[in-house]
C-alpha cells in the first residue's frame, strides 16, 4: 500500500474546448492538512470535486485509500463512503430535520441502525456546538449553524478524508469563525482534509501544505510559512498582493 | 441623550374605525370609493342570481328525479339485490378516512404504519368484494357492463390517479435520462398522447388494446377505460412532475452523491419529495380535471355517473327534469373536486410548503 491515502497523476479535465485541469500531480498522506488557494476559474474547485466523482476527469489517474477511481460504480460507491464533502451553498435537505440529515447516510449506506445513527448524530451535534437544534428544518437555522450541520452530516459516515470547498465564502462575516473554530478541532485531531478556501487564518494556522493553482495547474507547492512570507513564483506574489491588502 | 427610563413603553389603543368588525368593512369592503362600487355591484350579482334559483330549487323543482332514482345513480346496473356490497365498500371508505384524518395527525408511528398497510390492502379488498367470485352464493360474480353511476366513475378516477402516478413519475425521470433512447421514448410518448383529446384515447383503448391482446382473451369495456385514463393522465403527471425536478437545486444532487447515496435513495429520500412538494396544485388540479373527465367513457357506452343522470330524463314521469338532474350532477361533480381540492391544501399546509 502506498503511503499516500489520495494519489493524483496528470488529472486532466475538459468543459466541452474548455480546459478546466492540465494535468495535476498531487499526493496527500494520511491526517495531513492541505489548503488550496488560487483565484476564481483556477480549477481548485473543479480538482477537489474530481476527488468524489462530483466532476469526472478525462485524463489522468486518481487513486484514494489504494482503489482507483474509474467508471466502475462500485469503486465509486467505495471512495465516496471514505470522503465527506462539506459545501459552500451547505446544501442541507431542506425536508429534512437536522437530525434526519445527519442520520440518512449512515443509516442507509453504512447501514447503522437507527439509535446508534442517532446516538452518533448527538455527539457530532454536541461537537459543533448545536445539540439544541436537532429537530429543527434547516431553513430556521443561521448560515453559520447550517455550515455546522452540514460539517456534522459529512462526519457522520466516520470518512477518512474532508474536503471542503470554499466552506466560508457563502457566510457573514459574524459567522465565519464558528464554522472555522470547527474546522481547526478537526485538523487538529489528525482528520486529513483537503480545504479550497481563502481563509489566510486558517492556512496559517493548521495547513501543513498549501497548494497554489491559477490555470488548471498547480503553480506552487509550499509550507504556510514559506508560501506567504518567500513564495517562489511571481505569479503568487500577485496574488497574495491581491488578497493581503 | 435619552436613558432607558424616559421612553414612555405604554401602547395606545388603536382608532375604533380601525378594528373589529368597522376595521373589517373599511378594510374589506368599503377601503375607497372604488371598493365600494365593486362591493355593491357584486352583492347585486349575487342578488339576481341566486334568489331566483333559490326561489326555483325550493318551490318549483322535482327533486323526486333524484331521489327515486339515486340508487341508480350511485351504482348504475348493479343489481340491487347485491348493492349492499357497494354500501359496505363506501362505508368502509368513509371510516378508513375518518381514523386516517386522526392517525396520520398522530405521532404513533405503529399505528401510521397499520394505517398504511390497511390503504395499500383496501382496494383490492374492496374489488373483491364488489366483484365477487364465479359460483359463489355468498358474493356471486357481477359482470362489470353493470358496473355504473358514481361507482363506476370513482373506480375510473381512482384507479387513473393511483396508476397514472408511477406511469408519470417514470416518464418525467426517463424524460431527464442521460440515456438518449429513454429519453426520446418517453418525449415522444409524452408528446404524442398530450397532443390528442382524451376521447381519441378512449377509442384507441376499445379498438387497439384487442389488437395487441391475444384474441381468446376478452377485456371489458370498463378495463380499457381504466388502461385509457391511466396512460392518459400519466403523460400530464410526468410533465407536472419534471417541473417539479426542474425547481430542485444541482447542489441537492450533489449532496446526496458525495454521501455515497445510491441514484434510488437520492430519488427516493431527496428529489422526488422535495419536487412533488412544489408541485402539489397542478397534480392536485389534474387529478381534479381526470375525476371529470370520467364523464367522457359514456362515449364507449360506459354507464358512468354523467351517463346514468342522463339516463332517467327518459324515464316516463321526469321526461322534462333536465334542470334538476344536470343541477345535481354539477353539484355531485362539484362536491367532489372541492374536497380533493381542499385536502390538497391540507397537505401543502402539512407539509410545510414555501416554509422549509
Amino acid at each position: 500500500m502506498s503511503e499516500y491515502i489520495i494519489e493524483c497523476r496528470g488529472v486532466k479535465k475538459w468543459y466541452g474546448e474548455f480546459q478546466a485541469l492540465k494535468g495535476i500531480d498531487f499526493n496527500v498522506k494520511k491526517g495531513e492538512v492541505v489548503v488550496i488557494l488560487g483565484p476564481s476559474g483556477s480549477g481548485k474547485s473543479t480538482f477537489i470535486r474530481t476527488i468524489n466523482r462530483l466532476e469526472e476527469h478525462q485524463a489522468g489517474e486518481i487513486f484514494v485509500n489504494g482503489i482507483e477511481l474509474n467508471n466502475d460504480v462500485r469503486n465509486i460507491a467505495e471512495i465516496r463512503k471514505e470522503i465527506g464533502m462539506v459545501f459552500q451553498q451547505f446544501n442541507l435537505f431542506p425536508h429534512l430535520t437536522v437530525m434526519d440529515n445527519i442520520t440518512l447516510a449512515p443509516i442507509w449506506v453504512r447501514k447503522w441502525d437507527k439509535p446508534t445513527a442517532e446516538a452518533k448524530a448527538m455527539e457530532l451535534l454536541e461537537r459543533v456546538q448545536i445539540p439544541e437544534q436537532a429537530d429543527k428544518y434547516p431553513g430556521q437555522l443561521s448560515g453559520g449553524q447550517q455550515q455546522r450541520v452540514a460539517i456534522a452530516r459529512a462526519l457522520a459516515m466516520e470518512p477518512e478524508i474532508m474536503l471542503f470547498d470554499e466552506p466560508t465564502s457563502a457566510l457573514d462575516p459574524e459567522m465565519i469563525k464558528e464554522v472555522l473554530d470547527v474546522m481547526i478541532v478537526l485538523a487538529q485531531t489528525g482528520m486529513t482534509i483537503l480545504a479550497v478556501t481563502h481563509e489566510m487564518g486558517f492556512a496559517k494556522t493548521v495547513a501543513d501544505r498549501i497548494v497554489f493553482f491559477d490555470y488548471g495547474l498547480i503553480v506552487e507547492e509550499n509550507t504556510p510559512d514559506n508560501f506567504f512570507t518567500n513564495p517562489r513564483h511571481d505569479r503568487t506574489k500577485l496574488f497574495l498582493s491581491q488578497i493581503l491588502h | 441623550m435619552t436613558t432607558a427610563t424616559d421612553i414612555n413603553t405604554a401602547y395606545e389603543a388603536p382608532p375604533r374605525t380601525e378594528v373589529g368588525v368597522l376595521g373589517w368593512l373599511k378594510h374589506h369592503l368599503f377601503g375607497s370609493w372604488f371598493d365600494t362600487i365593486l362591493t355593491i355591484l357584486s352583492l347585486g350579482l349575487l342578488y339576481v342570481v341566486l334568489v331566483p334559483s333559490m326561489r326555483w330549487a325550493v318551490t318549483k323543482a322535482n327533486w323526486r328525479a333524484i331521489t327515486t332514482n339515486i340508487l341508480i345513480l350511485i351504482h348504475g346496473p348493479y343489481p340491487q339485490t347485491q348493492n349492499y356490497r357497494v354500501f359496505i365498500a363506501i362505508g368502509l371508505l368513509v371510516v378508513m378516512g375518518s381514523v386516517s384524518l386522526f392517525i396520520y395527525r398522530g405521532e404513533n408511528v405503529r399505528g401510521r404504519r397499520t394505517m398504511t398497510i390497511i390503504w395499500a390492502v383496501s382496494p383490492f379488498f374492496i374489488w373483491y368484494l364488489l366483484a365477487g367470485f364465479k359460483g359463489s352464493s355468498f358474493l356471486p360474480l357481477i359482470e362489470y357492463s353493470k358496473w355504473g353511476g358514481l361507482l363506476l366513475s370513482f373506480i375510473l378516477a381512482i384507479f387513473g390517479i393511483l396508476a397514472s402516478f408511477p406511469i408519470g413519475v417514470l416518464l418525467a425521470l426517463g424524460r431527464q435520462s442521460d440515456m438518449p433512447i429513454i429519453k426520446w421514448m418517453s418525449t415522444v410518448y409524452i408528446e404524442v398522447v398530450r397532443g390528442v383529446p382524451f376521447i381519441t384515447v378512449l377509442f384507441m383503448a376499445q379498438v387497439m388494446l384487442p389488437l395487441i391482446l391475444p384474441p381468446d382473451v376478452r377485456v371489458a369495456g370498463m378495463f380499457r377505460a381504466m388502461v385509457a385514463t391511466a396512460l392518459f393522465s400519466a403523460a400530464y403527471l410526468a410533465e407536472n412532475v419534471r417541473g417539479g425536478l426542474q425547481a430542485i437545486p444541482r447542489g441537492q444532487y450533489e449532496a446526496a452523491d458525495a454521501l455515497g447515496l445510491s441514484t434510488f435513495q437520492q430519488m427516493y429520500f431527496i428529489i422526488m419529495p422535495q419536487a412533488l412538494r412544489t408541485v402539489i396544485p397542478p397534480i392536485v388540479g389534474q387529478f381534479i380535471g381526470l375525476f371529470k373527465d370520467t364523464s367522457l367513457v359514456a362515449i364507449v357506452g360506459l354507464l358512468d355517473f354523467l351517463n346514468v343522470s342522463q339516463s332517467i330524463l327518459s324515464q316516463a314521469g321526469f321526461l322534462g327534469a333536465q334542470k334538476e338532474v344536470y343541477l345535481f350532477a354539477a353539484l355531485v361533480y362539484f362536491v367532489f373536486s372541492f374536497a380533493m381540492s381542499s385536502a390538497s391544501i391540507r397537505l401543502e399546509k402539512q407539509l410545510g410548503v414555501g416554509q422549509r
